[in-house]
């Protein structure tokens, strides 16, 4: 705050100074206050109500700041509200490292019910297990191995929910909106199950899907195939929404981008694509690495992306301004990111999982540590890690690897408090509630054409002008085309296509459009030539010099 | 080493031993994405829910009249009655809460044109057949004759009470002032415009400003008198004749004029160049106006067979009603709670309407009400949304309506273009463009 008092408008400065300095000081702690409260739960910039001219427009517009104003306000006064803390892991002096505390040090140190929390599956021979999957609320877990074995269950009462040996490879798995479906990616198709294990549907077009996403509020279930081919299907319908090819070869990876539900999907060589069902061309390509891209990330804000390679790096983007801020060496290729609701970054790559804080993001490449010290590491214990997941609201990350699922403890990790009244965010909803925020949550589905880089699109005023929108609204028209527009527009000494020629500026610089002209201006010419000779045969000697040319 | 980790307690959300449970907030805008298109989504749904909700039709009285209902009073003293005076000289006066019939009687032998109520609860009605009757409907049994009888020299054509004294204006060529607590059937006043004779359509006293009378006359004329010095303080010349007269209850100086021209038009009286506003829509004459109590918005009923509600400052009506039986609407009144609205047609109903159609008067918890207001929020917000316009702005309309609708519209479509050649063709400057709220007002004296 004392930097931003420096850079203010020195009139401003003036008036801070005239005020005698106890009132100073309360003025600063108010203006930091009221910075802080827009900083976090503003909705961007204010709007100059001193430019506006029409009396009415300003006093309305005034009101609504004022409002907003109060709305934030009192949004940060609510903060007292709150009931929980984050967890942390602190060193108490120099020497320690947090990186090498271990999970049962760990367990020694928290509740007999957090503790309770770390356990591990040992699921032998059931093959490496590809997916493991936490409900929005963090309540409810799916796993899956390669082979065939898929489980949900309520993991902090270790109620199993349904167990299904599916005889068919696996490749991914996904909660839909609450607990009570999910959907796998089978060999052939998507199947979505029920919890207690019935197959509920089997959704035929997405075909050899490799990878699965649910955009929650949109209802959207996303897969990519093995082709390359990106599908949405609405679940609350089942209405295939749009089919869009990648046109890249296979896909390595995919996540969504929870900010704005946009898709981004890791390709063979390198390139990350981002997708919106509304168009068929990627909205953005970036470049983060020089070989498949094995893992994708966004966090929760929408900023950032993290992103590993099988070059073996680890690159984080941020993705508003689409740069990359920083990328490092691991040791291998990072199999999987997950990053949690405070912005902790896990990586599993190899046998070994390390956790970064969120000061990965921001994280200065020209800083002289090259490799951000880990977190928290975990692993080395021989089990390839193929999947890591943070689970949401709960200081927990889930590990699956090939001898079955991990379950480990991350203080710090979760987001304490977590908002009742946010459709599938509740880690104590009844059911009674579950089955009332499903209705509401249908009765408020975005639509797919909502889905958009910027979110807060609705609403504004559409500034493009009424010739882009034209343009936009029929893309398959034919350009026009100048020169047959001219040609078609009489002839003579003074012809359109000739006094364009004239007019079109420097002689010297040629252009395909010049050429064109030039050609069809020589080919008239010739024409009218020829027209000329063959009246003059018609005339005969006595009459041909009335065969002559129009212009 | 330092170390701490979360635990939610099933406890910190539903205490032990009850069964609520509790629904911890988190205002924090990254727990909540799409917040706009969310509240878009939820204004759409809103918008939509209202207008299924709308259902403006409560019932007719029962029996109607036998004749169409020309004339309506609503009694300043009471919220639950209303008086109709119809085509065949029958007045009857009415129970809104239970929609029953108090009082009849055969009033007068021709149309009863106008009726008012006086301040101590009694009934004036004037007739075609050149009388006015005082009647007492809260004291005396259906049928009995009036308490008094004034005898004029033409046709009446409308009355208005005084807000104070025990007088009132009863109009026909001109303007005559009664006394009701006199015993002589003479006006003790006349108001006329000196140079004019023609028929007056509708005259109404000021409930503030209570000396002041407006009135409007076949001639196309609208005049304001003052009582205190018993003379003419202004007349307006419109393009058309006018039919009904309004004032604003709230802003004591401004009045409504329903006109043949199918316009409505908003005077304030102290500036009498222009008028505040012009609410078009109808495709008939405007047989009838009414101010709702808080001022804010208007009834008109209308040749064409419908109602409109306007609002005050808007240029468009805000609804319309119509039903397949009622016929041409002679006379409207909004319920003195806000809540309702009448209109008296040609077939000799008298319907009672909601005024706003999505409305609904029951009890309502405290959670639905705030799920209104809301869904009111919302809509304001995001009313411009395309969507959402075309939705709330949607209503059905009798075929011949939007077949008039149509036609005038090409009609005012070629006076417009005859008028812009014509300025087109003369020398710049000549043929001034007028404003639109200027261009109905003809002629003005003072």
């Amino acid at each position: 705050m004392a930097s931003d008092i420096a850079t203010k408008p020195p009139k401003a400065r003036r008036k801070l100074n005239m005020t005698p300095i106890n009132a100073d000081a309360d003025a600063l702690a108010l203006a930091q206050h009221v910075d802080s409260a827009t900083k976090t739960y503003g909705r961007g910039a204010k709007i100059r109500t001193k430019s506006v001219k029409d009396k009415k427009l300003r006093a309305n517009l005034r009101s609504l700041e004022s409002k907003y104003k109060d709305a934030t306000l009192q949004a940060k006064g609510a903060e007292t509200l709150l009931d929980h803390t984050a967890g942390f892991l602190e060193p108490e002096h120099e020497l320690e490292r947090t990186y090498k505390v271990r999970q049962d040090e760990i367990r020694e140190d928290v509740g007999i019910e957090t503790a309770k929390k770390r356990f591990e599956l040992r699921l032998e021979g059931l093959g490496p297990y590809d997916v493991c999957e936490y409900t929005r609320n963090g309540r409810d877990l799916l796993i899956a191995g390669r082979k065939g074995h898929v489980a949900c269950m309520d993991w902090r009462d270790g109620k199993l929910g349904c167990e299904l040996q599916l005889n068919e490879t696996i490749r991914d798995g996904k909660w839909l909106h609450n607990n009570q479906s999910f959907a796998v990616a089978q060999k052939k198709n998507v199947y979505i199950y029920a919890r207690d294990g019935v197959e509920i549907h089997q959704l035929k077009k997405h075909v050899e899907a490799t990878h699965l996403e649910f955009l929650p509020y949109h209802f959207l279930l996303a897969s990519v195939s093995m082709a390359g081919i990106l599908r949405y299907t609405d679940t609350s319908t089942g209405q295939m929404v749009c089919e869009l090819p990648t046109r890249l070869g296979p896909p390595t990876s995919l996540c969504q981008n929870p900010y704005n539900a946009i898709l981004h999907v890791g390709h063979q060589n390198g390139t990350v694509t981002l997708w919106s069902p509304n168009t068929s061309t990627p909205l953005v390509k970036l470049l983060p690495h020089h070989g498949p891209v094995r893992a994708l990330s966004v966090d929760r804000s929408g900023r950032y992306m993290v992103s590993t390679g099988q070059d073996r790096r680890m690159s984080i983007w941020d993705i508003r301004t689409f740069k990359e801020l920083h990328t490092h060496h691991l040791r291998q290729p990072g199999s999987s990111i997950s990053i949690s609701g405070r912005n902790l970054t896990a990586v599993g790559w190899g046998t070994q999982v390390s956790i970064f804080k969120s000061d990965i993001f921001t994280h200065s490449p020209d800083s002289d540590i090259k490799v951000p010290a880990p977190y928290m590491a975990w692993g080395g214990e021989g089990q390839m890690v193929s999947k890591a997941k943070f689970c949401p609201f709960e200081d927990i990350l889930g590990i699956s690897h090939n001898h079955g699922f991990s379950s480990i403890i991350v203080p710090g990790s979760g987001e304490p408090n977590p908002d009742a009244l946010e459709p599938g965010t509740n880690p104590f909803e009844t059911s009674k509630q579950r089955r009332e925020t499903e209705v509401h949550a249908l009765l408020q589905k975005l639509q797919p054409e909502m889905i958009s880089l910027d979110p807060h699109f609705i609403g504004n005023i559409d500034l493009a002008s009424e010739e882009q929108r034209k343009k936009e609204r029929d893309l398959d028209t034919k350009p026009e085309d100048k020169v047959a527009k001219l040609k078609k527009k009489g002839r003579g000494r003074n012809s359109a296509l000739r006094r364009h020629l004239r007019k079109s500026g420097q002689k010297n610089v040629i252009d395909e459009e010049k050429t064109r002209a030039r050609e069809t201006l020589r080919s008239m010419d010739r024409r009218e030539m020829e027209r000329v000779k063959k009246l003059k045969e018609e005339y005969g000697p006595a009459l041909e010099r009335f065969a002559r040319k129009r212009y | 080493m330092k170390i701490k980790a979360l635990s939610r307690s099933a406890a910190s959300a539903q205490a032990p031993g009850s069964n609520v449970a509790r629904l911890p907030r988190n205002l924090d805008p990254d727990l909540h994405p799409f917040e706009r298109a969310r509240e878009y989504t939820r204004a759409l749904n809103a918008t939509k829910i209202e207008r299924m909700f709308a259902q403006p039709f409560l019932g007719s009285f029962e029996p109607g009249h036998v004749d169409g209902v020309y004339s309506f009073a609503k009694d300043p003293e009471s919220l639950e009655h209303l008086a109709s005076g119809s085509g065949d000289g029958v007045v009857k006066v009415w129970d809104l809460t239970s929609r029953e019939e108090k009082w009849q009687s055969q009033a007068h032998d021709t149309i009863v044109k106008g009726m008012c109520w006086t301040r101590d609860k009694r009934l004036i009605t004037c007739g075609s057949d050149r009388t006015v009757k005082m009647f007492d409907p809260y004291t005396t049994p259906s049928k009995s004759p009036p308490t008094s009888t004034w005898l004029g020299q033409h046709a009446f054509t409308s009355v208005s009470h005084h807000r104070l004294i025990p007088s009132f204006a009863a109009a026909s060529s001109n303007i005559a002032i009664y006394d009701t607590s006199r015993a002589s059937g003479t006006p003790v006043q006349t108001l006329s415009w000196p140079t004019t004779i023609e028929t007056i359509n509708a005259v109404a006293f000021n409930q503030t400003e209570t000396s002041i009378l407006a009135s409007c006359a076949t001639d196309r004329a609208v005049i304001l008198y003052d009582l205190r010095t018993s003379s003419p303080l202004h007349r307006n010349v419109l393009t058309f004749a006018s039919n009904a007269i309004s004032w604003n209850p709230m802003e004591a100086f401004n009045f409504a004029v329903g006109s043949e021209d199918h316009n409505i038009y908003i005077f304030d009286m102290r500036n009498m160049k222009r008028s505040l506003n012009v609410l078009k829509g109808h495709v008939a004459a405007v047989m009838s106006v009414d101010f709702s109590p808080t001022g804010e918005e208007l009834i008109s009923g209308s040749y064409d067979r419908t109602i409109r509600i306007w609002e005050r400052a808007k240029g468009h009506s805000r609804d319309i009603y119509h039903t397949k039986r009622m016929q041409r609407v002679f006379s409207v009144a909004w319920s003195p709670d806000n809540n309702y609205v009448l209109s008296g047609s040609d077939d000799g109903n008298i319907r009672l309407w909601r005024a706003k159609a999505s409305d609904r008067q029951g009890v309502k918890s405290f959670a639905l009400r705030q799920k209104l207001q809301y869904d009111d929020a919302l809509k304001e917000r995001y009313k411009h949304m395309p969507e959402i316009r075309r939705i709330a702005r949607h209503r059905h309309v009798p075929k011949q309506v939007m077949k008039a609708e149509e036609i005038k519209k090409e009609e005012l479509k070629a006076i417009k273009r005859r008028e812009e050649n014509e300025r087109k063709h003369t020398k710049k400057g000549r043929v001034r463009r007028k404003a639109e709220r200027e261009k109905m007002v003809l002629a003005r004296e003072q």
